[in-house]
């Protein structure tokens, strides 16, 4: 809905009051100008609102001088766009490596830097941390993205709905069918149609196989990051099974280009769907086992608990979700509160605590997995028959937009369509609202417990960077 | 834990046996090596991941080649945190502008003789995302590349068979080749 500055403003101060949760902020060229969009949720709700507004001259009203959550978009924006958000709090480029770039400064005797990345001791993705300690005490970090930068979003314009749904499902690939199943979600609501009930089902067990071998393979890359290797041998072994489970069942591990818009690409057999409920059985007598390994190490627990605690008043003014919104008090998941298909008919509960450390963020995700294996049988038990695909109609022009829960959190996405090819798009990940979050919860923490406390965060890289 | 640690004495190991590398494997395989080269490399190879700007996919399959079933370190494979300590760079990801720099930086750093492999179809040819203008492309536009693994992202499988595909070639290289600065 296009409005004027008047009404942007009081989008702002509903967001900066607490009233609504930011979404997402993002702008396409329109004439010599540019649109802003703005994506914002009353709080509790999972009711999306778009806010449009022609940006004359390239300058818009600031978000983020009322709702600092609103920062890095609004950076990302002016370097995608060259926009400049009137009075922003940090103007500084953000996907633009070749502009001059100055850290935020940290102050004080002894206070020295640790530069870290792009280029990361692991196998992970690039990006650069600036950690300003004293002694072995973090007092600042920073961290700097947009190496991964693609320019994906700018490569669905004008493309057909199938070759964007591509790239959407390649944004973060460790979140690809969710962000295949988001897409879908608002290329379908855009077009008016509703896709087959047995797509719908499989959908949710591809979902939730997702967030499965998410979560596995997280959990012990939390533990081997706290020093208890044993947990991530014993962890990778089950996310290695949920791989070759969906590539039995669906033909890829990752699951990648298998939810596209109208439906689904593969269908699931019989003895397939009897492979899923044996080898689920079994995975749940081993997670038992090691869930409770977990709970029963000392030295485990001693590098968990009270490490990297996001305050609740925090989390709830960036408005994280996922497993970092509900272990920092946040009720909110896009399955529940922004009900879609298959989950609008299924049971299940979301956890919540509201402790905020790294134990309360696995606390968060060893409850989901209980809940994830529960849904997955559910969803076979009750599988429907019939078609796989519904048909997708030719429309002039059309907008949609959805919120869907990957196994990090809510990802919205929102697209225009028009005479079947893409004009327009935005994917906004969970991460947007982590990477904030990490910064002010590792302050205090020492410079060991920064890859425990980031992992237990997990915040995308490549889906920031767009 | 004792439990845990008893049960993983007796379970047997998940650990599978190597996949079989066949002629017809796509990989442009290198024909000519130092004998410096297989002198010092022998039937190992420490390697450097590098992302250069992928979706975190092929990055996932990467380090799925490291648990039980997969476990390359019995092949003489091991992934290594500086690139000065590696022989191979292994890159993955379309190459984007951001990172045009670290990854020559981290080529650099290596001492000879030194080699490239290309993972995924990113790192290969672009994949979705050649020509974008935050691209460069394909990994083979800056560095000569040894091998390419394609694949989106390549399964632990494909990945090993590739390497230790390399591996094998590397050892067993007959005549001299120019050692890359």
């Amino acid at each position: 809905m296009m409005i004027d500055q008047a009404t942007w403003q009081e989008a702002a101060a509903d967001l900066a009051s607490g009233a609504s949760v930011f979404v997402a902020l993002w702008a396409e060229p329109a004439g010599d100008g540019c649109v802003v969009h703005l994506a914002g949720r009353p709080r509790g709700s999972g009711d999306v609102g778009v806010l449009s507004l022609m940006a004359h001259d390239r300058h818009f009203p600031s978000i983020a001088l009322h709702h600092p959550g609103a920062i890095l978009m609004e950076r990302a924006l002016c370097d995608l766009h060259g926009l400049i958000a009137d009075d922003t709090p940090d103007p500084r480029a953000w996907l633009d490596h070749t502009a001059a770039y100055a850290f935020k400064p940290a102050i004080g005797p002894g206070i020295h830097q640790i530069p870290v990345g792009p280029v990361h001791a692991g196998i992970i993705e690039p990006g650069h941390f600036r950690f300003s300690v004293n002694g072995e005490t973090i007092v600042r970090l920073e961290a700097r993205l947009g190496y991964a930068h693609k320019g994906t979003i700018g490569l669905m314009r004008g493309q057909t709905i199938g070759h964007a749904a591509k790239l959407a499902g390649r944004i973060s690939g460790d979140s690809t069918v969710a962000y295949a199943y988001a897409f879908a979600c608002a290329v379908e609501r855009a077009l008016g149609i509703v896709v087959p009930p047995r797509a719908a089902a499989l959908r949710g067990i591809m979902a939730e196989l997702e967030r499965l071998a998410n979560h596995f393979g997280d959990i012990g890359a939390i533990c081997n990051d706290g020093g208890f290797p044993l947990m991530n041998a014993l962890t990778a072994a089950l996310r290695e099974r949920v791989l070759r489970l969906s590539a039995a069942c669906f033909g890829h591990r990752l699951m990648m280009d298998r939810i596209i818009p109208g439906g689904v690409e593969a269908d699931l057999t019989e003895a397939a769907a009897a492979l899923i409920r044996t080898t689920l059985a079994d995975l749940l007598t081993q997670w038992g086992r090691l869930s409770e390994l977990y709970e029963k190490t000392a030295s485990l627990q001693d590098r968990m608990v009270t490490s990297g605690r996001l305050d609740p008043a925090i989390a709830r003014r960036l408005g994280c979700g996922g497993y970092v919104g509900r272990a920092s008090g946040q009720d909110f998941d896009a399955r529940r509160d922004a009900p879609y298909q298959p989950y609008d008919t299924c049971r299940f509960t979301v956890p919540g605590v509201s402790a905020g450390d790294v134990d309360a963020r696995i606390q968060i995700r060893m409850a989901e997995l209980d809940q994830s294996i529960s849904l997955i049988r559910d969803l076979l038990a009750t599988l429907p028959t019939g078609p796989l695909r519904a048909a997708l109609p030719d429309t002039p022009i059309t907008t949609g937009h959805a919120l869907v829960e990957g196994f990090r959190g809510d990802i919205f996405a929102h697209v225009r369509l028009r005479d079947g090819l893409v004009e327009a798009a935005m994917l906004r990940d969970p991460s947007w609202f982590f990477w904030p979050a990490l910064e002010t919860a590792i302050e205090g923490n020492i410079v060991a417990d920064f890859p425990l406390c980031n992992k237990s965060f997990n915040p995308s890289y490549s889906g920031c960077d767009l | 834990m004792r439990r845990t640690l008893i049960e993983s004495l007796f379970r047997g190991k998940l650990t599978e046996p190597a996949p079989r590398v066949g002629e017809a494997e796509p990989m442009a395989l290198l024909t000519e090596l130092g004998e410096t080269a297989r002198g010092r490399l022998g039937r190992s190879l420490a390697i450097r991941e590098l992302d250069a700007g992928s979706c975190n996919g092929c990055e996932l399959e990467i380090t799925a080649l490291g648990n039980a079933f997969h476990d390359l370190e019995r092949f003489g494979l091991k992934f290594v945190a500086s690139p000065r300590h590696a022989d191979v760079l292994m890159i993955t990801g379309p190459l984007t502008r951001n990172m045009l720099e670290a990854m020559r930086s981290a080529y650099e750093a290596m001492a000879a003789p030194k080699f490239v492999i290309a993972v995924g179809d990113c790192a290969c040819t672009g994949g979705v995302f050649a020509g974008s203008p935050a691209c460069i492309g394909a990994a083979a536009q800056i560095l000569d590349v040894d091998l390419r693994i394609p694949g989106c992202p390549p399964d632990p499988v494909t990945l090993l068979k590739g390497l230790i595909g390399f591996a094998n070639a590397l050892a067993s290289a007959p005549t001299h080749r120019s050692t890359q600065s």
